[in-house]
């Protein structure tokens, strides 16, 4: 297996002939964490969708190595109330050995629920679940929806750690989509910003500062960013605004950390 | 034992087992009705036996396969209408059936030589049945069963979560046109037990008694099958004791026992 898993080369996905996915360029090795940010609407769902092979594209190529083993974590697992399922018979459908399922329940921490009802599970644990389930299948690349959604926060970040290790365990790749900026910035390799088409990707530290992530999400969520994560080599006055530091005049001048 | 009587008991065996076989591939695909929402789907495929049966008299083939032939084909137009979203799919549904009984009713009208028995087809004629309609159900039930046997984890887990399905390579189109070929297959022969009527009752009646019981899936589907052998045997006793039409009994019997079941057990899993 090449160390290039996902290679995508001016990708164009179109409904209507309107692009929701617009000429993007991606390319995902063995060991990175990219975390596709960018506000509703912007094709985050419908990238991963095509980085799936599920998705019909209208231009552009994808590359995926032919044996390439993917583990998905949709973004909600909102079964049939009708279908009676517990977390054991969920797994062990993955078509891997009940041994290598109870192993991906206990790295993800929820094998204790092996006997329960999916339909019991919280929030947490059904992403939890999910993520046992992706991993059973020991996977070259990690394809995660908004994994942390309806994880309350200690647990989100206790859930990106596990990401994490598991890319370090699986020596996987991980490209996710994610709301959640601030962790998203701690956690992460590198990301993009998508807005139909890249506005911009990068190391989280620099990319809070590219006008266009600031155009995209807007000044104060720039900024507050940009204090988590790097040390400022500018100053601001009282709103916020970068001021120069000559131009500087009874703001503050500190470093952030 | 008198002669008449030795007659009456041997076509009342032929309809227990011949309902029994029927109640054997309802409980499984009734599961897969009630798990993927598809009870007014199979009520629109069973409307669709009607016109099947006319045009099997118009171009002279035998019932079931004029049956299952136009089951398939409406299926497959469904399937592709929906896609096109220029209607909600109950709306397309309700058009469906009600249209393809109607032109099979007035098809058969234009046949006065072609005497049917459309009660019969309606409600459902168990007591007339014969060996060969024997060997239908029989056949019909081993085809799918071994198809559902080859195809459960794909299938189950297409139910499941349908994107999940494709990320692991199951190939969910091609299993959804399966199921609607073991559904049209089933439909032509579950026709003769209770009619085109009631099928879909005799499909999801025993699959959503079971679903109070059941922990898993599979659970489900062997307690669907008990429900419907229930639904049988008692409808027929009930048919042969009372003297009531014997379709409408067996469903009378599958909702008693639903019922029953509802008011008295403990949620196994909710």
């Amino acid at each position: 297996m090449p160390d290039r898993l996902v290679h995508l080369d001016q990708l164009t996905i179109q409904f209507d002939d309107r692009p929701v996915v617009d000429r993007v360029d991606l390319s995902v090795r063995r060991g990175d964490i990219i975390t596709i940010i960018g506000p509703n609407g912007a094709g985050k769902t419908t990238l991963i969708k095509a980085i799936l092979g599920i998705q019909r594209i209208s231009s552009g190529q994808i590359s995926r190595p032919s044996r390439l083993i993917i583990g998905y974590v949709p973004q909600h697992l909102s079964l049939e109330a009708t279908l009676p399922l517990s977390v054991r018979r969920f797994m062990l459908l993955c078509g891997q050995s009940a041994s290598a399922c109870e192993e991906a329940l206990e790295r993800t921490g929820v094998r204790h629920l092996l006997d329960a009802s999916v339909h019991h599970l919280s929030g947490g644990e059904k992403q939890r679940l999910l993520l046992a389930r992706a991993l059973a299948r020991r996977p070259d690349l990690l394809v995660l929806d908004e994994p942390a959604q309806g994880v309350d926060i200690n647990g989100q970040a206790a859930l990106y750690e596990l990401i994490r290790q598991l890319r370090d365990e699986l020596n996987c790749g991980v490209i996710m989509i994610s709301h959640d900026l601030h962790l998203v910035m701690a956690a992460t390799d590198k990301v993009i910003c998508l807005n139909q088409h890249v506005c911009c990707s990068g190391y989280p530290a620099d990319i809070s500062h590219d006008p266009a992530f600031i155009e995209t999400f807007g000044h104060q969520v720039a900024e507050s960013l940009a204090v988590y994560h790097h040390r400022h080599n500018h100053n601001h006055d009282l709103h916020g605004d970068v001021v120069t530091a000559t131009g500087h005049q009874g703001t503050c001048d500190h470093e952030h950390h | 034992m008198s002669i008449i009587d030795s007659v009456l008991s041997d076509f009342f065996w032929r309809a227990l087992f011949g309902g029994l076989g029927v109640a054997l591939v309802a409980g499984p695909l009734g599961c897969f009705v009630v798990w993927r929402r598809m009870a007014y789907f199979g009520d629109t495929l069973a409307h669709s036996a009607l016109l099947g049966i006319a045009l099997s008299f118009l171009i002279s083939v035998p019932l079931n396969l004029g049956v299952i032939i136009t089951c398939v084909i409406i299926a497959i137009a469904l399937v592709l209408l929906s896609r096109t979203k220029a209607l909600a799919t109950d709306t397309l549904l309700g058009i469906l059936a009600h249209s393809s009984l109607a032109i099979g009713l007035v098809t058969l009208s234009f046949m006065p030589d072609v005497r049917v028995d459309l009660t019969g087809l309606l409600f459902g004629d168990l007591l007339a049945m014969n060996q060969q309609d024997l060997l239908w159900i029989y056949g019909g039930a081993a085809v799918v069963l071994i198809l559902l046997a080859i195809l459960w984890r794909g299938l189950l887990m297409s139910t499941i979560h349908e994107e999940l399905a494709r990320v692991e390579g199951i190939p969910v189109e091609r299993l959804r046109l399966a199921l609607m070929l073991m559904f049209s297959l089933v439909i032509a022969v579950a026709m003769k037990i209770v009619g085109v009527l009631l099928i879909t009752a005799l499909l999801i009646i025993p699959a959503a008694t079971a679903r109070r019981l059941a922990k898993n899936p599979e659970h489900m589907v062997a307690l669907a099958v008990v429900f419907g052998f229930i639904a049988v045997t008692g409808g027929l006793s009930l048919s042969w004791h009372l003297d009531t039409p014997a379709g409408p009994s067996v469903v009378v019997t599958a909702f008693l026992t639903f019922l029953l079941v509802y008011g008295t057990a403990r949620n196994a899993s909710q």
